[in-house]
């Protein structure tokens, strides 16, 4: 599996990006892609700012151990890793993840199990500044679920 | 030198991401926070808490875990990305 992580300290482009990860497919025969970004409002009004933490080197060594374990339960030609650290805006994006395969189910499925694994497990710290003055946000009950669907 | 890297909302409390700590000998990570609480008891109970991970040179440990000087020792509160 062609695999590629990037941990961007500045905005990224999620077409050009898509269009870069669709120019080394061969044989792939589905694309799937998440991409998210930052909500402009929280359970306490409006939000300004956010504010992304990373551990440099431990959090790129386990999004790559999250990938080889996608690759390990999916037959994936490709698979992408972008998510954004430093300050962003809202509607900025904040994370981009794709996947290739021959047929759609693995892609699907390979995508979900990567964003679970970025949303509550991967070494990223999330500090939100708005309405309701400023946060350390921690994963919802949701999120730890979404993510436990894959243990075992 | 030893390198303390407090991420999170433990680096707010910690006054910034990292802290040099001199070792002249192994220490584990929880006599590493007993030395913290002698100056700062707010930080040191936070790291002491239960869903406070920590990482010797990027390798999760428990706190019995030896760090020696050259070390870095990290404090990993409950992560979210996305």
């Amino acid at each position: 599996m062609r695999e590629r992580i990037r941990i961007a300290s500045a905005p990224f482009d999620p077409e050009e990006e898509m269009v870069r990860f669709r120019a080394q497919l061969a044989d792939a025969g589905a694309v799937v892609s998440f991409l998210g970004l930052v909500r402009a409002r929280n359970a306490a009004g409006a939000v300004t700012a956010l504010s992304l933490q990373h551990y440099p080197g431990m959090t790129e060594r386990d999004i790559g151990d999250a990938l080889n374990e996608a690759a390990s339960r999916w037959a994936l030609e490709a698979a992408l890793v972008i998510h954004r650290i430093g300050d962003l805006a809202p509607a900025e994006p904040i994370v981009l993840v794709a996947t290739a395969s021959k047929h759609r189910r693995a892609a699907f499925e390979a995508a979900d199990f990567l964003m679970d694994h970025l949303k509550c497990r991967a070494l990223f710290w999330k500090c939100e500044t708005g309405e309701g003055g400023r946060s350390w946000i921690e994963p919802r009950t949701d999120d730890y679920a979404d993510a436990a669907r894959w243990d075992g | 030198m030893a390198t303390l890297l407090f991420f999170g909302r433990l680096g707010d409390l910690a006054g910034g991401v990292e802290r040099a700590l001199g070792l002249s000998t192994a220490l584990s990570v929880a006599d590493v926070i007993g030395i913290i609480e002698q100056s700062d008891r707010l930080l040191a109970s936070a790291l002491a808490e239960e869903r406070v991970r920590y990482a010797i040179n990027g390798t999760i440990v428990d706190g019995e875990a030896l760090i020696e000087d050259e070390d870095e020792l990290a404090f990993l509160p409950p992560v979210s990305g996305g």
